[in-house]
């Protein structure tokens, strides 16, 4: 069985490339034969995010096009052997994207026994973000908790709801699941910071986690590592947690409280 | 920074939380549901179908739809012409709050 994923938000820069990296790698370690495909025609990064950009020859819109076939266009990791990429054009527009070419390429991966296809979604809503969400079974929703993101969210659950083949076969609808990004729960305690149960409860979705805002991020993606590698991390001990819960198994919630310091640790350090 | 200032600074995030609330309700009616696709013309209809029955002030007419918890209510209110505008519309037929009464 396999399962479509798509990784969305509606609001650009909240974290849903490194989401989909990091997410497919956490499946990926645990033993499950994972994809995850770049939907941002034209501003491709997910390659760069996973560390394979220089191993990218076709692209999906390649194998959309006729132009390559999809086992030359599919990017091996060298580390993990689960692990796959498909990466996007960098040189075609949105509309290079329809559903019957997104929906062949798809069910060939279904064949070639993928058992998650994690689908990275552009931002906006426009063509490419309803191409990346169309065929999805499961949505992980990106949000910071900040108002424009939270509201762009609102937005995409309402098209995840309604825009989708899910939707228009009456089907059961899409699974969504709130992932909160760049959580800091210091500011979140001064009641400068919307906390997670301000956010689940304004869109009103099951709780997949929050990733904790921290630096590692950066330095993962300069090095073109997913940050779940870095074990020693809270943010990758943070996105195990997730793959976890996202597979079905029962994880308790980390990194929502500001951690409580003892006396002497706030004195020292 | 003043008492004042660290007072005020430690509720943004209400502040967040309360605009929120409001503009998802409203792009929620506006956009998730087609409700406003087809509110005017279920207000239209409606009022023919009561305006058949009873004389009503088409200014006193309202049709919302409201979310609570986890269920829609559609609210229409119409308020019924009084009495002693009823009287007049029977002797004079079809005074002017009528629009579309009962001929």
């Amino acid at each position: 069985m396999s399962k479509i994923v798509v990784v969305t938000s509606g609001k650009g820069g909240v974290g849903k490339t490194t989401t989909s990296a990091n997410i497919a790698t956490g499946i990926a370690l645990l033993g499950k034969k994972t994809i995850a495909i770049d939907f941002d025609v034209g501003l491709r990064n997910l390659d760069l995010i996973m560390g394979v950009e220089r191993r990218v020859i076709y692209d999906l819109v390649n194998v959309i096009k006729g132009e390559a076939k999809l086992q030359q266009a599919i990017i091996r990791d060298k580390h993990l052997e689960n692990l796959y990429m498909l990466p996007a054009s960098q040189t075609r527009d949105k509309d290079a994207l329809d559903p019957e070419g997104v929906g062949r390429v798809l069910d060939e991966l279904k064949g070639l026994g993928f058992e998650y296809i994690i689908c990275d979604s552009p931002a906006g809503i426009e063509k490419g973000a309803q191409m990346a969400m169309y065929f999805a079974d499961e949505a992980i929703v990106v949000t910071n908790p900040e108002v424009s993101s939270v509201r762009d969210s609102d937005r995409v659950l309402g098209l995840l709801a309604a825009k989708t083949v899910r939707a228009e076969k009456g089907a059961e609808p899409i699974k969504t699941h709130l992932l909160l990004t760049r959580y800091s729960p210091a500011q979140v305690a001064r009641g400068e910071m919307l906390s997670v149960g301000d956010v689940l409860e304004i869109l009103g979705i099951p709780f997949l986690g929050v990733i904790p805002e921290s630096k590692a991020v950066l330095q993962a993606s300069n090095k073109g590592q997913p940050v779940i590698l870095d074990e020693m991390t809270e943010v990758a001990q943070a996105y195990q947690d997730v793959v976890y819960r996202f597979i079905g198994e029962e994880r308790p919630h980390r990194f929502i409280e500001q951690e409580k310091r003892g006396f002497l640790k706030r004195i020292f350090g | 920074m003043g008492f004042l200032d660290y007072f005020k600074r430690s509720k943004s995030a209400s502040v967040a939380k309360d605009r929120l609330q409001i503009i998802v309700a409203r792009e929620r009616t506006a956009t998730r549901d087609n409700a406003i696709d087809y509110l005017p013309q279920l207000q239209q209809e409606l009022l023919q179908v009561i305006a058949k029955y009873e004389l009503i002030d088409l200014g006193q007419v309202s049709v919302n739809v409201d979310k609570s918890g986890g269920c829609e209510v559609l609210e229409l209110n119409v308020v019924l012409a009084p009495a002693k505008a009823k009287a007049k519309a029977a002797d004079a037929d079809a005074p002017k709050p009528l629009a579309t009464a009962a001929s």
